[in-house]
């Protein structure tokens, strides 16, 4: 346990390191990250103008909440992507990772998570940027804080965990990207990225609640700006715990039979 | 005539590597059916909401997605890739070997990479908006259809300046990875007609990041929304653009010192 302790708190060291000495880098990502919920919001708020204040009983107020703490969510949902799986396996890189006496994923999570350290603290003046623009109305109750400082964490490890599973299909077929792009756009459409889920029909969110995307970007979000229950909230950090273990289970599972078929002679 | 000639060889390069790879062909073609799926879902969803979008319908704005996606297609089959390259040699500073070419620098660095088969955006795009003028039941004249090529175009020059610009920046930053995730997020903005944004974002869209001229102008000359004086100065600013373009770039090569082999 001292050692994964240990390693997990020397990787993150490393990436908070390594993503200081390049700060114009972060905040050209960061520009980029931040269009896209700008331009979803300006979207939404314009209908909710149109329909005479609100849409699907989000207010432009309410709106401008959900994108802006989107773009944090997003920070925490930031994991290795399926694509660099792809070049790992591809690429023999994968060699490398065996070598070590611990299961690959350990380090993925752990640089991950030093990274976000970086992202959240260059992340903080750009909302509040956005916060003087768009004039969110955000009013939590301390539990709702409390679950959403839970939530983004969790959220982090299911997504982690699904496309991890994702990537290593590419031990499989080396012709992943149209899987890759097809779990993308359901993930778009499903998570309550592109839209917040209240405003979906009702057959659609049946849907997206029994798929762990929701739980990934809508649950951590509507955690603090809506309204939900306690009951809405606990189950919710269930439904996290339970997407986490059928995540850890699977990336097992698939491990197991794929990694026999690789073989590489490595760089 | 010999650029010409050098564009048309990197060309038939650039597809003949492609035809190596025939299945790859079938892969793009499904992940822009993806993509125009996605498009189509948020169009569904915006307009189970409402009846128009700050003065466009919903065969107007299918139209905007159309030449969102042929635009995108272009970018990524011909601008994109050769910018990628440009921005990985200047950092490993394999860049010589293009500098000390007998051609310009500029024009070799923007044509070596072209990507074929992402032209199936171009054809979905287009397919999308036939459509979405068959839908808009209007007669497109020749006038118009003329105004929309040269709009396409120009903002297709610009855009090609604009990217130029930002990878130019490497010279001086080095490590910019992030610079397609920042151009794609920006280029999304464009899948909705610019005149939706508040003013501060317009303008951004419009002057700082030809988003605008890109998608929105095209599709306001297919939807009789086009002034000729707009038009002239989407000329006077891609011809702006590209001389600012040739300037960073000059300046930019300028402070380039190889690390090379």
């Amino acid at each position: 346990m001292k050692r994964f302790i240990d390693f997990y708190l020397t990787s993150m060291k490393i990436a908070i390191l390594e993503q200081l000495q390049y700060r114009a880098q972060n905040y050209f990502y960061l520009v980029g990250v931040i269009a896209e919920p700008t331009i979803y919001l300006v979207v939404w708020s314009t209908i909710a103008n149109q329909q005479g204040g609100s849409v699907g009983g989000y207010t432009a107020g309410g709106l401008a909440a959900y994108y802006i703490v989107w773009t944090l969510v997003r920070q925490m949902n930031i994991v290795f992507t399926p694509y660099g799986w792809e070049d790992r396996i591809q690429h023999g890189k994968l060699s490398m990772e065996l070598m070590r006496p611990m299961h690959p994923i350990h380090s993925d999570v752990s640089y991950f998570a030093g990274w976000k350290i970086v992202m959240i603290l260059f992340w903080f003046p750009i909302a509040a940027i956005m916060a003087l623009i768009f004039k969110p109305s955000l009013n939590p109750t301390w539990v709702q804080v409390v679950v959403f400082f839970i939530a983004i964490w969790g959220a982090y490890l299911v997504r982690t965990m699904i496309f991890a599973v994702l990537g290593l299909i590419t031990l499989w077929t080396t012709r992943v990207s149209a899987i890759f792009e097809l779990v993308f756009a359901l993930e778009m459409i499903l998570s309550g990225r592109f839209v917040p889920m209240t405003l979906m029909p009702v057959w659609v969110q049946h849907i997206a609640f029994y798929l762990p995307f929701q739980w990934t970007f809508f649950f951590p979000i509507n955690a603090l700006v809506g309204h939900p229950t306690p009951l809405q909230l606990f189950s919710g950090l269930g439904m996290q715990l339970l997407w986490i273990l059928i995540g850890v289970v699977a990336v097992r599972i698939v491990w197991h039979f794929g990694v026999r078929r690789f073989s590489s002679v490595g760089n | 005539m010999k650029i010409i000639r050098l564009i048309w060889s990197y060309l038939r390069i650039g597809i003949a590597n492609e035809m190596q790879y025939r299945v790859n062909f079938f892969i793009q073609l499904l992940q822009s059916f993806i993509a125009l799926g996605t498009g189509l879902i948020g169009l569904w969803l915006v307009f189970s909401h409402t009846t128009e979008l700050g003065g466009w319908s919903q065969p107007e704005l299918l139209a905007v997605m159309g030449i969102y996606m042929l635009m995108g297609g272009i970018i990524q089959s011909a601008i994109q890739p050769n910018m990628q390259r440009l921005m990985n040699e200047i950092q490993d500073g394999s860049l010589d070997f293009a500098l000390t070419k007998p051609v310009d620098g500029q024009i070799l660095v923007s044509i070596r990479e072209f990507r074929f088969w992402q032209l199936t955006d171009v054809l979905v795009g287009l397919i999308v908006l036939v459509v979405a003028i068959v839908q808009l039941q209007e007669q497109i004249g020749i006038g118009q259809a003329l105004a929309f090529v040269a709009a396409l175009i120009l903002g297709g020059i610009m855009i090609y300046s604009f990217w130029l610009m930002l990878t130019t920046t490497a010279f001086w930053l080095i490590r910019i990875w992030e610079l397609v995730n920042l151009f794609q997020g920006l280029y999304a903005a464009g899948r909705w007609p610019v005149t939706i944004y508040p003013q501060w974002l317009r303008l951004g869209l419009t002057f700082l990041v030809p988003v605008a001229f890109a998608v929105t102008v095209p599709a306001e000359a297919l939807t009789n929304r086009l002034t000729p004086l707009s038009l002239l100065g989407a000329l006077g600013l891609a011809l702006l653009l590209m001389v600012l373009a040739r300037f960073v770039w000059r300046l930019g090569v300028r402070s380039y010192s190889g690390a090379s082999a």
